[in-house]
């Protein structure tokens, strides 16, 4: 275009300009044709995405007969046949009763989520605090005293970042057995105490050995002991590494199988914990999918509220966990 | 800091009320502490108020064996004070670690030299099993599929995700909603996708979304789960549901760290946004597709759940981690659980290599 602003008066300039424009125009034009294109791609993959959770939601309101006869997608039909009775039945602990429409007594037996709920907190909230606690004293350990072998040690916690915890189940188990820890709360705390520690130590030691050495100075002209001086200023200042640290755990816990698995089956099921219930309820009641996709919701609402309440912090903490075996 | 000195020949009193509390206090604490496992082990506390009353005493518990060893090695005096407090904030992680990870790295490796009950030496017996038997071929080779299409579906459709989200307005919801699997478990994707690949005979009712899309175009209803050998895979794109959204989240991350002006410069040179994508964008995030493809690789060789879950390892859908499980608790054959678990771990040992090379690579250790 700028040719043709040099040269006005020779003739084709016209011609030329008008020719520049179809070109921006056709390109313009291909632009949003491929932008259009691009999010409705984006569109049905997030589709794709979305649409089995949401299956799973809809029919954990739905009514048992409709369950079965229609799918999830034409709920929308009968939003009458949509209530929270799916809830009770698997929440409940004990047989509970209800009166339905035709004025019969129906007697049901729970399936007591509501106790697994309970048993999961158990086990979730120590398994993420003491191996906080015991890495966090590590981590300073490591960053801020000398002792001989610490380098060899901490080499050695970098080595145990990606084994498997595979490796310890048979061994730990039979210790376990002996010292009847097995199906205990204890147990299993420790046991993911022992599997989250590497990478705890790993994180905190990293965020703690790059915090200012001068702070640590002043703290002790004033006479502080390092316990004092790491209960009240580092661990404070470590908070982000220990939040992203949490919420990975917390995820991990909350969400593992296989350690409820052979740590807490020797407590019978009044210790199981949600996974442990929703894979019974999947063998029990593995066509029940009324009861069946509530147990499951039931399961994933902790995690959820925690994804959509600190989004950011929650991809940190995955981030950060990533490297552990 | 109490104003201790090193004991002095004519004060064995004052040593002792010194040093006497500072050993009886851990054994105190211990012995409390022990006290309460007790109490919940023993069912004196029960109903639903257990499982609180367990996790306050659990947390509390360690946070008091941490106080009151601190406070033992301060009242020794500065010269023991010097030598042990180190160990008083490492010593409990060494400990665990040791315990948990180190020490049974050994001694799984020695069991798998032993028959079922660990009593008896085998040899390498446990190893020819699990390099001969049939159903742990089909395990290594269903393994061989995780790692394979797993790893690759997963970094695949996170990169295409991610970069596509790249260049759209709805990039932050896009985003969120494949990111959201990553907060449900196993066991729960493994039930919202057995609804998903619900199967009814033909004629009835499909509720399962799969079938009712097959019916729905003319086909006839399939059982996913059973058909074999499809059905690994169909166990995998749960694998892929749930861990796509790492991988675009970590590439995602990657691309915006791309400088802009590569890649307008390249679309100044008349290159289409297939060609930029292709020879500028994706060389520039390699390292990130690198490091993303190698986490998910280490995942898909442990993966348990999803199959334990969906088929208990049935219908020919056996892998190396449900096999040991298998092993350990049905056949209660520890020699060979524990050559499987030797197995995985050699399958990891490159990551853990890796790791320690780049540890000493920084330097950050003085």
């Amino acid at each position: 275009m700028s040719r043709a602003d040099e040269r006005p008066g020779l003739p084709g300039a016209d011609f030329e300009e008008a020719a520049a424009v179809a070109r921006l125009r056709r390109v313009s034009v291909r632009k949003v044709a491929g932008r259009l294109l691009l999010n409705a791609i984006l569109a049905l993959v997030c589709a794709a995405w979305t649409l089995p959770t949401l299956g799973l939601l809809v029919t954990s309101f739905r009514d048992p007969d409709m369950v079965s006869r229609s799918g999830w997608w034409s709920a929308a039909k009968d939003p009458k046949g949509l209530s929270l009775d799916n809830y009770r039945t698997v929440l409940a602990g004990q047989d509970w009763s209800y009166v339905d429409s035709s004025g019969k007594t129906v007697k049901l037996r729970g399936e007591n989520m509501l106790g697994a709920f309970g048993n999961s907190l158990a086990v979730t909230v120590p398994s993420v605090l003491i191996p906080i606690l015991v890495a966090a004293f590590a981590a300073y350990g490591f960053a801020w005293l000398k002792f001989p072998g610490r380098k060899m040690l901490f080499v050695g916690i970098v080595a145990l970042l990606a084994v498997p915890l595979q490796i310890a189940l048979i061994p730990i188990l039979r210790d376990y057995q002996k010292a009847g820890l097995n199906g205990s709360f204890l147990g299993v705390w420790l046991a993911h105490t022992g599997f989250g520690l590497p990478l705890a130590t790993y994180l905190f030691y990293n965020y703690i050995s790059t915090l200012p050495r001068s702070i640590l100075e002043s703290a002790f002209i004033d006479g502080a002991s390092h316990y004092t001086c790491f209960t009240r200023l580092i661990l404070p200042l470590a908070m982000p590494a220990l939040a992203s640290f949490a919420i990975f755990q917390f995820l991990w816990v909350w969400n593992d199988l296989l350690v409820a698995l052979v740590f807490l089956s020797g407590g019978g099921r009044a210790m199981e914990v949600l996974t442990q219930r929703l894979l019974a309820l999947a063998g029990t009641r593995g066509q029940d999918w009324h009861l069946l996709t509530a147990g499951a919701f039931v399961s994933m609402l902790l995690p959820l509220a925690v994804f959509f309440g600190l989004q950011k912090h929650f991809v940190r903490g995955l981030l950060a966990g990533s490297v552990k075996g | 800091m109490n104003g201790n000195k090193a004991a002095k020949p004519g004060a064995p009193g004052r040593w002792i009320a010194r040093v006497a509390p500072a050993l009886a206090a851990p054994i105190l604490a211990l012995a409390a502490l022990w006290a309460g496992f007790a109490l919940i082990k023993e069912g004196w506390i029960s109903g639903g108020f257990a499982p609180a009353f367990a996790a306050v005493w659990g947390v509390a518990g360690a946070a008091l064996l941490f106080f009151v060893a601190n406070w033992s090695v301060e009242r020794l005096g500065p010269k023991v004070r010097a030598r042990a407090l180190p160990f008083v904030f490492v010593g409990p992680a060494i400990l665990v670690m040791a315990w948990y990870l180190a020490a049974p790295t050994v001694r799984t490796l020695a069991l798998s030299f032993f028959d079922a009950s660990s009593r008896g030496f085998a040899g390498l017996d446990n190893y020819a099993y699990v390099f001969s038997d049939r159903t742990m071929r089909i395990a290594f080779i269903n393994n061989l599929a995780w790692l394979v299409f797993g790893t690759g579906f997963s970094v695949l459709s996170g990169l295409v995700i991610a970069i596509m989200a790249d260049r759209s307005r709805f990039e932050r919801v896009a985003k969120s909603l494949v990111f959201l699997p990553m907060a449900i478990s196993f066991v729960g994707a493994g039930v919202i996708w057995r609804f998903v690949y619900a199967y009814r005979p033909e004629g009835d009712a499909q509720v399962g979304l799969l079938n009712a899309l097959v019916t729905a175009a003319g086909g006839a209803p399939v059982n996913w789960i059973v058909e074999r050998p499809w059905n690994t895979l169909f166990l995998i794109v749960i694998f892929v549901w749930l861990q796509t959204g790492f991988a675009m989240v970590v590439l995602s991350a990657a691309i915006k760290g791309v400088p802009g002006e590569l890649l307008e410069a390249a679309r100044i040179d008349g290159a289409s946004e297939l060609r930029v994508v292709r020879s500028v964008l994706i060389p520039s995030i390699l390292p990130s597709i690198v490091t993303v493809a190698t986490t998910t690789l280490l995942l898909t060789l442990k993966v348990f759940d999803i199959v334990y879950a969906m088929t208990n390892g049935l219908y020919g859908t056996e892998v190396l981690a449900s096999q040991q499980y298998k092993q350990m608790f049905k056949f209660l054959h520890y020699g060979r659980g524990s050559a499987i678990a030797i197995v995985i771990l050699v399958a990891v040992t490159p990551m853990i290599w890796y790791n320690l090379r780049q540890f000493n690579k920084r330097e950050a250790f003085s």
